[in-house]
């Protein structure tokens, strides 16, 4: 297809510059004609190219993403503007968002750069691709996709994720499952069950985010970009090479985030992006197992038994997100220290009980605030470190009541003024989808014209908030 | 303009009414019925007076049913199920019912692309039940040979909501629609559209079905609507009809 003069004019769109001519597309700055509906923000027209000699594919993809884009809420995804007759005039404005794809950076800072691929940056940027793929997630999307040219970075760190054409909602129709039983993505990143035709599990996009961070980290594809359907096969029972091999002073909890990605069966990657984002946030949290230290790949036995299991997989049909994503919430318990009866420690620790035993795939995060002041530089018993130490201590001791067998724990002491606040941000910042905490806690007991700190944080938070009252009978017995 | 689709009504008033005063709140201005307004339900005579004041006066379509057909040529015995609600509905009806659905026609047009029929548009006398891909395309491809305008085929008579719709690979492929959500049904695709059931739904939550088109925006909806279900199974004890039939209605199932 031939590309549009700038100055053509489209449906009251007038046509810029061309800024992308891909296989599927061309992606041009546009502006309104009318310059009074500018919507206050940039756009871009998605053009697909639709001429005789192209196949059928790109015309269903961007009917797909024409179909997506719409429904999509939030920061992370470009905001639908208007879209074209897709057979009389096939177009879709979005928002044109500032900033560099992944791809960019990849390509800018070479594998050796050490200095810009630092563990904390390739973090930052993993968490911030996860926290965007849950977004999205919990919108019943899958994005099905994810590679570093479809991961944009906003100036200010966080992620919008570009091309909807191979996504799965599992509130419509999937124009794309005709294709079932064959691949439907790109290659590299490609998850093994995407091979055998699963489409809509959000841990393939888990999947595709492991592959970006091992590329991130070591400069090498895990998988190679495979060719032929033979090779993506490989897929479904290989574990690829430890991250530590290609750079040794990689750190183990590093390589076992980017390993528990790639897992083959989806089962056993992270069962959220949440969870994802929660441990490449929290690096000290992460528990280490073989998976992080080994530094050399499963030998021929394990690759052989998993090949004769992979031997059988097949087309299975995908739990619907927004349910997957309920069966694994981010469970936080604020646990107070000031001024706290045992009954209300015990109170607490029956809710956490309570709550994980009904959701076997949970995980408990324990978060103790303390003052700022509380620390001081001179006095190394009150050091800002021994005092962390001490509150880490009480919220292991605290937690240690619980059966914690089938789940992943971590424990945070955050140093802020505000309680309430405090305990907000850090809901909002791990994705935390429920938050248990003591209703007279905190400071002040629980009064109708107070603003106490339950109160503020059972307004103020991002999730469900479950206020704990004391039980009875150890109050009764003036415990 | 929204179009409500109803099918297998089976004579309860109380799912009807329910879809009736559901559609009119999200704003349908006509009515579709799909068949099978009789049958298994208590109040076949006050169901067939509101459903031919709805055609003869506010222009609703309608399609004959299965059990609409059983009633107009009543079967000889009383061996099946259906065939004792047969037997059990007939002597309810007035000359003017009998005749309402004596004159029903198998299928009916809705505008320049949809079509409506009960069963399948493939051989409609003969109500087979689509239950799978194979069966919806057998019904697409024989309503595009009545006219190749039409892109919507909208049936009842297997008691669940589905949609089929044909892949660029001309494959038909089955989804299960969210109760509620808008669905985009794009014109330059073939669709099959199955409603469910008002009156009797049969996959274990007691709710009525319906579903709404909405032809200029291209979407459908799948409606689930409470009715007073309990009430609806009370009548159908209170007048003789098999227990089965209430129990249905009281679980779903």
């Amino acid at each position: 297809m031939k590309l549009l003069e700038p100055g053509t004019e489209i449906d009251g769109f007038v046509v810029h510059e061309c800024i992308h001519a891909g296989g599927m597309a061309h992606i041009y700055r546009v502006g309104y004609a009318n310059a009074a509906r500018n919507p206050g923000f940039d756009l871009a027209m998605k053009i697909p190219r639709m001429t005789a000699g192209d196949g059928a594919e790109n015309i269903v993809s961007f009917e797909v993403e024409l179909t997506i884009l719409p429904t999509l809420t939030g920061h992370h995804a470009p905001r639908f503007v208007a879209a074209g007759d897709l057979m009389r005039l096939p177009y879709l404005v979005m928002e044109y968002v500032h900033g560099d794809t992944l791809q960019h950076w990849l390509d800018r800072h070479p594998p050796e750069d050490h200095d810009a691929r630092s563990f904390e940056a390739i973090a930052r940027m993993g968490s911030a691709t996860a926290i965007a793929a849950h977004s999205i997630h919990q919108q019943n999307v899958c994005h099905l996709d994810l590679k570093p040219a479809n991961v944009l970075l906003r100036p200010d760190g966080s992620v919008v994720l570009l091309d909807f054409g191979l996504s799965c909602h599992a509130h419509y129709p999937d124009l794309l499952a005709e294709e079932m039983r064959k691949a439907v993505g790109s290659p590299t990143w490609i998850a093994p069950e995407q091979v055998v035709g699963v489409r809509g599990d959000l841990r393939s996009d888990i999947f595709a985010i492991g592959v970006m961070l091992y590329e991130m980290a070591t400069g090498e594809l895990p998988f190679g970009s495979p060719g032929t359907q033979g090779g993506l096969r490989q897929r479904l029972w290989m574990t690829p090479a430890p991250p530590r091999q290609h750079r040794p002073d990689l750190p183990e909890w590093l390589q076992e985030v980017i390993l528990r990605c790639l897992e083959p069966e989806a089962a056993q990657r992270y069962p959220s992006a949440a969870h994802l984002a929660f441990d490449l946030a929290n690096p000290d949290q992460v528990p280490i197992t073989e998976r992080g230290r080994r530094l050399r790949g499963p030998g021929l036995r394990t690759h052989f038994k998993r090949w004769i299991k992979a031997a059988g997989m097949h087309y299975q049909p995908s739990p619907l997100p927004t349910r997957q994503i309920e069966e694994v919430p981010i469970l936080m318990v604020a646990v107070p220290h000031d001024d706290v009866t045992d009954a209300t420690l015990y109170s607490l620790r029956e809710a956490a009980a309570r709550s994980l035993g009904i959701r076997p795939g949970a995980r408990l995060a324990c978060v103790a605030v303390i003052k700022p002041s509380a620390s001081s530089t001179s006095d190394s018993a009150r050091s800002e470190t021994t005092l962390q130490r001490q509150h880490l201590a009480r919220l292991k001791q605290w937690a240690g009541g619980l059966d914690l067998s089938r789940h992943s724990a971590s424990y945070h002491v955050l140093e802020a003024g505000d309680v309430a606040q405090a305990l907000v941000r850090f809901a909002e910042a791990n994705r935390v989808s429920m938050m248990i905490l003591g209703a007279a806690t905190h400071g002040l007991q629980l009064q109708r014209f107070i603003d106490t700190v339950p109160i503020r944080v059972a307004r103020d938070a991002p999730c469900t908030v479950i206020l704990v009252k004391q039980q009875l009978p150890f109050g009764a017995l003036g415990m | 303009m929204k179009i409500a689709l109803l099918s297998d009504i089976h004579a309860n008033l109380q799912a009807l009414e329910a879809c009736l005063e559901h559609a009119h709140a999200q704003g349908a201005q006509q009515l579709a019925l799909l068949g099978d307004l009789v049958g298994y339900g208590a109040d076949p005579a006050p169901v067939l007076d509101r459903l031919i004041r709805l055609v003869h006066e506010d222009g609703a379509l309608c399609v004959r049913g299965n059990h609409d057909a059983a009633v107009v040529t009543p079967p000889a015995g009383a061996e099946t199920l259906g065939e004792q609600s047969a037997q059990w509905t007939l002597p309810r009806l007035s000359a003017q019912h009998r005749a309402f659905l004596a004159g029903l026609p198998l299928t009916a047009r809705l505008g320049p692309d949809a079509l409506l029929v009960h069963a399948s548009a493939d051989g409609p006398e003969r109500w087979h039940y689509i239950t799978d891909g194979n069966a919806a395309e057998r019904s697409m491809a024989a309503a595009t040979r009545i006219d190749p305008a039409i892109r919507y085929v909208f049936s009842g008579h297997v008691h669940e909501q589905a949609l089929y719709f044909l892949t660029p690979t001309a494959k038909l492929m089955r989804f299960n629609p969210q109760p509620g959500v808008p669905v985009p049904v794009p014109p330059h695709r073939q669709w099959l559209a199955i409603v469910g059931s008002c009156g009797q739904p049969r996959d274990g939550d007691t709710r009525a079905m319906y579903a709404l088109f909405d032809a200029g925006a291209a979407t459908i909806t799948f409606h689930r609507v409470p009715y007073d279900h309990m009430a609806a199974a009370a009548a159908v004890r209170a007048g003789g009809l098999p227990d089965f039939f209430a129990e249905r209605l009281e679980k779903g199932r």
